[in-house]
């Protein structure tokens, strides 16, 4: 195993999952294993390989600097669990 | 401060400044401060599924021109990154910013301290990036620590940021300043940010730690954040830096950690951060293409380079003669420099206008709480007429100040003033000798006394002759005539 459960519990904090004993168990190995193909990989001689950064033969895709309409925060609003003076209001977060 | 003598400061210093885009860096929505909360909004800026950013084009260019004023070396390619972390004000919960591969690297610019004296700061690197929503917390008590609840405006979020970081080149709270008003004036000057910290378009965080003096590691740093003008970011790093001295003189050891500056009480206190929240999973923003910069694009920009404050201010030193720290005054601001450029070469006077300019002028500003030279009523031709009139000996240096009150109340031109005030100097010597004679009449002690030789008592009859014309008299014929009828 090249990643914990430690590690998984960790990173699911990191985002915000809520993951159960069983999951835990199951991220554990199948991230190992992601990790451990990775590895294989990093043996490889890249020494003449440019490093990818981007995966399709794009760069400098840029637009104008033109005002676009924006979109109606009432229709934003109405998804939202609680509005008041026109902000989203959210649970304290300091 | 107190904590000179045995250890030495060390300050670095992230400066984030707001584009001044029309629109926001990765969506078409206005960058406008100041509009009712969520206006500018839209899939994209609000991370709802299925949005894809699109690089606006002008922040590269500002950014590109910002990096080249900064002395910066500009990257041949470059590219986003996303930054994890989750707080409302970011709804995809990542900021795409830049890591490994910044816009532009290794700048420099000079500070200058009001004697003169010249330090070079470094310029670590500069990157483009997106600003966070802004929050707005809900407490009845006033103090954020209490707020229960808190409002998300997402106006600000996705707005385009240049992110500086210097080098921790900087030494002292004031040095610190300097380098944060340098940054401000090059910015302003070559038009990509208006810089105003009270409105939150240039925010700076600051990293302190202290080492004894000749020790070569740097000490346990300490970040503060919320210091929103610039006075207050000198008066933080002054407090926190007698912070650091009294806690390691008494033994104790300086915890790394982020502390909040509280205005109000003039303290910088600790922001507990929950833990691994500083560990940001950067990997490359799979959503945008990779940048390559041509040189020739680089050129495009470098040449649209205004002459910068520094040189402007050394180029009024060796063409004007005006001192150093005047120059540095009249040059912090572009529209300030241009204003004393135009009034010294209309006048031909160049120091005088300066004197004019950060004397009377910028106390009258002061009082009237106007920022700008070009929002008073005056103008570099009203300013250059005055100093003609004074130097033609129109009016006396005094009388001048009256029409300068005038000119700055009511605006309009110097001549016409001192011709409807009925200001001109009395030049006739006749009238000035007359009235010399009634003042020596009437202070027959002082005369007696000067005569005596208290010699300074002179000055009292100047000023006597001054008040019976009502400062019109030309002074040095007062003098002269004064001495003549008195010796004589």
């Amino acid at each position: 195993m090249v990643i914990t459960r430690k590690d998984v519990e960790y990173i699911a904090h990191l985002s915000r999952l809520e993951i159960t004993e069983q999951e835990a168990e199951q991220y554990t190995k199948e991230l190992s294993d992601i990790l451990e193909h990775i590895n294989r990989l990093s043996k490889l001689n890249t020494d003449n390989v440019e490093p990818t950064y981007f995966t399709m033969d794009m760069k400098n895709v840029t637009r104008s600097d033109v005002v676009k309409p924006s979109i109606d925060k009432q229709k934003v609003f109405v998804a939202a669990p609680s509005i008041e003076n026109n902000g989203f209001k959210v649970p304290k977060i300091i | 401060m107190s904590n000179r003598a045995k250890f030495e400061t060390v300050i670095g210093l992230e400066v984030h400044v707001e584009l001044n885009t029309k629109t926001k860096i990765f969506c078409s929505c206005k960058n406008e401060f100041g509009a009712e909360p969520n206006t500018y909004i839209c899939p994209n800026c609000l991370g709802l599924p299925g949005s894809l950013p699109v690089f606006n084009g002008e922040v590269l260019h500002h950014a590109i021109k910002a990096g080249l004023a900064l002395g910066c070396s500009i990257a041949q390619k470059s590219k986003f990154d996303r930054k994890n972390y989750y707080y409302p004000d970011l709804p995809k919960a990542y900021q795409i910013s830049q890591f490994d591969m910044p816009i532009a690297v290794n700048g420099r610019i000079d500070i200058v301290f009001r004697d003169g004296q010249k330090k070079r700061i470094g310029i670590t690197r500069l990157h483009m990036e997106e600003d966070a929503g802004k929050l707005i917390h809900l407490t009845a008590t006033g103090q954020i620590a209490d707020a229960q609840q808190s409002l998300v405006d997402y106006n600000r979020g996705g707005v385009p940021l240049a992110e500086i970081v210097s080098e921790p080149d900087m030494r002292t709270p004031e040095e610190a300043y300097l380098y944060l008003t340098t940054i401000k004036s090059i910015m302003k000057y070559i038009n990509v940010s208006d810089c105003n910290m009270e409105e939150g378009s240039l925010r700076c965080d600051a990293n302190v730690s202290i080492r004894p003096w000749g020790q070569e590691k740097f000490g346990t740093k300490v970040e503060i954040k919320n210091m929103n003008s610039f006075k207050n970011v000198q008066k933080a790093l002054e407090y926190e830096v007698d912070r650091q001295t009294r806690m390691t003189e008494s033994g104790e050891a300086i915890v790394q950690e982020t502390r909040l500056w509280d205005t109000a009480k003039g303290k910088t206190f600790s922001m507990r951060s929950k833990e691994g929240s500083h560990d940001y999973r950067y990997f490359p923003e799979p959503d945008l293409p990779p940048l390559e910069i041509s040189n020739s694009y680089i050129e495009t920009i470098a040449k649209e380079l205004p002459e910068l404050p520094l040189a402007k201010a050394e180029r009024f030193v060796a063409e004007y003669g005006i001192p150093a720290y005047d120059a540095g005054v009249l040059t912090a601001d572009l529209a300030t420099a241009r204003w004393y450029e135009k009034a010294a070469k209309l006048s031909g006077e160049p120091k005088q206008c300066s004197n004019w300019i950060m004397g009377d002028m910028m106390a009258k500003m002061n009082e009237a709480g106007i920022e700008e030279i070009s929002d008073t009523k005056i103008t570099p031709e009203n300013l250059s007429g005055m100093i003609k009139l004074i130097k033609d000996g129109t009016i006396s240096g005094k009388i001048a100040k009256q029409v300068f009150e005038e000119m700055f109340a009511n605006g309009g031109d110097a001549a016409k003033i001192v011709k409807d005030k009925g200001l001109v100097q009395i030049t006739d010597a006749g009238a000035i000798e007359k009235a010399v004679e009634a003042v020596i009449a009437a202070n027959a002690k002082a005369v007696d006394e000067i005569k005596g030789g208290k010699v300074n008592g002179i000055g009292f009859l100047v000023g006597q002759v001054m008040k019976q014309t009502g400062g019109k008299a030309n002074p040095q014929m007062v003098n002269e005539l004064l001495r003549k009828k008195i010796s004589g």
